[in-house]
């Protein structure tokens, strides 16, 4: 199904410079794989090497970490919306 | 809550009771509040661009001690966003410049003043005289220490970062509440996400957070409200959108959590690769160089030189060496553009992309590629100092 996700400033030169992307998905799981897929240049920026979403990326289904839900495997409604927030420090 | 200010000795005199008046009416503050901000001490770490509102703020609402945290001088890019330092201002330390402004928006604050860079070995005693600390820092090192130190001493860390037209604020180390490291557990490689003098912010950002900063400082003074602690605020300035994502306790946390590996402050320069990095790069690739004075002799002895410049159209409208233009991000598909076998010498704004293009290079089989030092900005200092800096 389509599922809309959300694309923070710090990554959207590597999505098209999009801000929103809709991806088909059934879980959490897949929608970052659809994207990835869509968008190539994203991938290092969300997994590792050996496949798994860098710890310093944090990805919410609504308001809630996926970490605390079933992460990958967490399932998604149509009016459901992924974000993903990267850590950022500048300040000055 | 985490804070409990005693305020019973505190007085207000009639000069500053018709200062606060408006909030002293309000019965969210009223005396017994404002008496709580007389009494109140909050560490601002940094006085830049989310440190600028932030202690304006404070400093104006009655704060009664304000400790400042900052190494650092005014130069003109601050000027941009840094509110509490004015052009006349540039070249001082920005502590001085601080306390002038802040004296004269409010002379009943009292400032201390901390003229250092926070690090492992003075951030639990700097932080142990105020009951709450804002981090107004700029890099990932001195963010996981505030937290730590936050931690440590059972201070709570009122947050906020900035990116471009972006930023996220939230309070740490509450009782009972998350902390940094329960929202991102590590730090980036360093490289991967670009700082705000590589990235650029909107001026204007740092104002929007720094003063949700100073809101939620106040309101844990005051002790009410609902305090931002378990939410991130995500602010979009672009799209003007407020979203707010929930950030649990991590159980597992190594420095708030059930059982904690962490008794103590760590080396933070380390923990977020800095210096490793630094060392790998310089060892490993040995990264040929040429002196901007060196290319432009060269350049007018009319050898056969290509000059790629690899920074952002952007960057290059604002000044440019008439170097070839490709983007870093660019040059992969655009490398066969290249001839290899002509000398090419690659420059960025001050040197550390042009690196990674380099190295791109040599690995692609380019064999007469060099770096320019330290960039557009080195050359701009040493060879034509007619170009703007930016």
């Amino acid at each position: 199904m389509p599922i809309k996700i959300l694309i923070p400033t710090p990554l959207r030169p590597y999505a098209g410079s999009k801000s929103i992307i809709e991806v088909n998905a059934q879980t959490v799981g897949e929608a970052l794989g659809d994207l990835v897929t869509r968008h190539p240049d994203l991938r290092k920026h969300l997994f590792s090497e050996d496949g798994k979403l860098r710890s310093f990326v944090n990805v919410y289904l609504n308001d809630e970490d996926i970490r605390y839900l079933s992460k990958d495997a967490t399932p998604v409604k149509e009016t459901d919306t992924i974000s993903i927030v990267p850590s950022v420090a500048g300040g000055r | 809550m985490a804070t409990s200010i005693e305020s019973s000795q505190t007085t207000l005199s009639n000069d500053e009771i018709l200062r606060y008046s408006r909030h002293l009416i309000m019965p969210e503050v009223n005396m017994e509040g404002q008496k709580k901000l007389k009494a109140a001490h909050v560490l601002c770490v940094g006085t830049g661009g989310l440190g600028s509102p932030l202690a304006l703020y404070l400093a104006a609402a009655g704060v009664g001690t304000l400790g400042l945290v900052d190494f650092d001088v005014v130069d003109y890019t601050n000027l941009q966003r840094q509110v509490l330092h004015h052009t006349s201002d540039v070249g001082r330390l920005k502590l001085d410049s601080a306390i002038d402004k802040l004296k004269a928006i409010n002379p009943f604050v009292h400032i201390e003043r901390f003229d250092t860079y926070l690090n492992s070995s003075n951030a639990l005693s700097i932080i142990d005289g105020f009951d709450i600390v804002a981090d107004g820092t700029d890099n990932f090192a001195t963010r996981y220490l505030v937290n730590d130190a936050c931690v440590l001493s059972g201070k709570p860390n009122v947050y906020a970062s900035i990116f471009r037209f972006e930023g996220q604020a939230s309070i740490f180390g509450a009782k009972d509440g998350p902390c940094y490291r329960c929202l991102y557990p590590e730090p980036p490689p360093p490289g991967l996400v670009p700082s705000c003098a590589e990235g650029g912010v909107l001026g204007v950002l740092p104002g929007l957070l720094g003063v949700i900063q100073a809101t939620e400082v106040i309101k844990l003074i005051l002790g009410v409200g609902e305090p931002l602690i378990g939410r991130l605020v995500l602010v979009d300035a672009l799209a003007m959108r407020f979203r707010e994502v929930r950030v649990r306790k991590n159980p597992e946390c190594p420095v708030c959590g059930v059982n904690p590996t962490m008794k103590e402050l760590i080396d933070y320069e380390q923990f977020c690769g800095v210096r490793g990095e630094d060392s790998v790069l310089a060892a490993s690739t040995k990264i040929p160089e040429v002196q901007p004075e060196e290319l432009k002799r060269r350049l007018d002895a009319g050898e056969d030189i290509f000059v790629l410049d690899v920074r952002e159209p952007h960057e290059y409208q604002i000044c440019n060496i008439k170097g070839n233009l490709i983007p870093l991000g660019d040059l992969p598909k655009r490398v066969h553009e290249l001839d290899s076998s002509r000398e090419i010498v690659v420059h960025c704004k001050s040197g550390a992309r042009s690196a990674k293009a380099v190295d791109f290079l040599r690995q692609s089989g380019f064999k007469r590629v060099s770096n320019l030092t330290g960039g557009i900005l080195a050359w701009a200092e040493r060879v034509d100092t007619s170009l703007p800096r930016y």
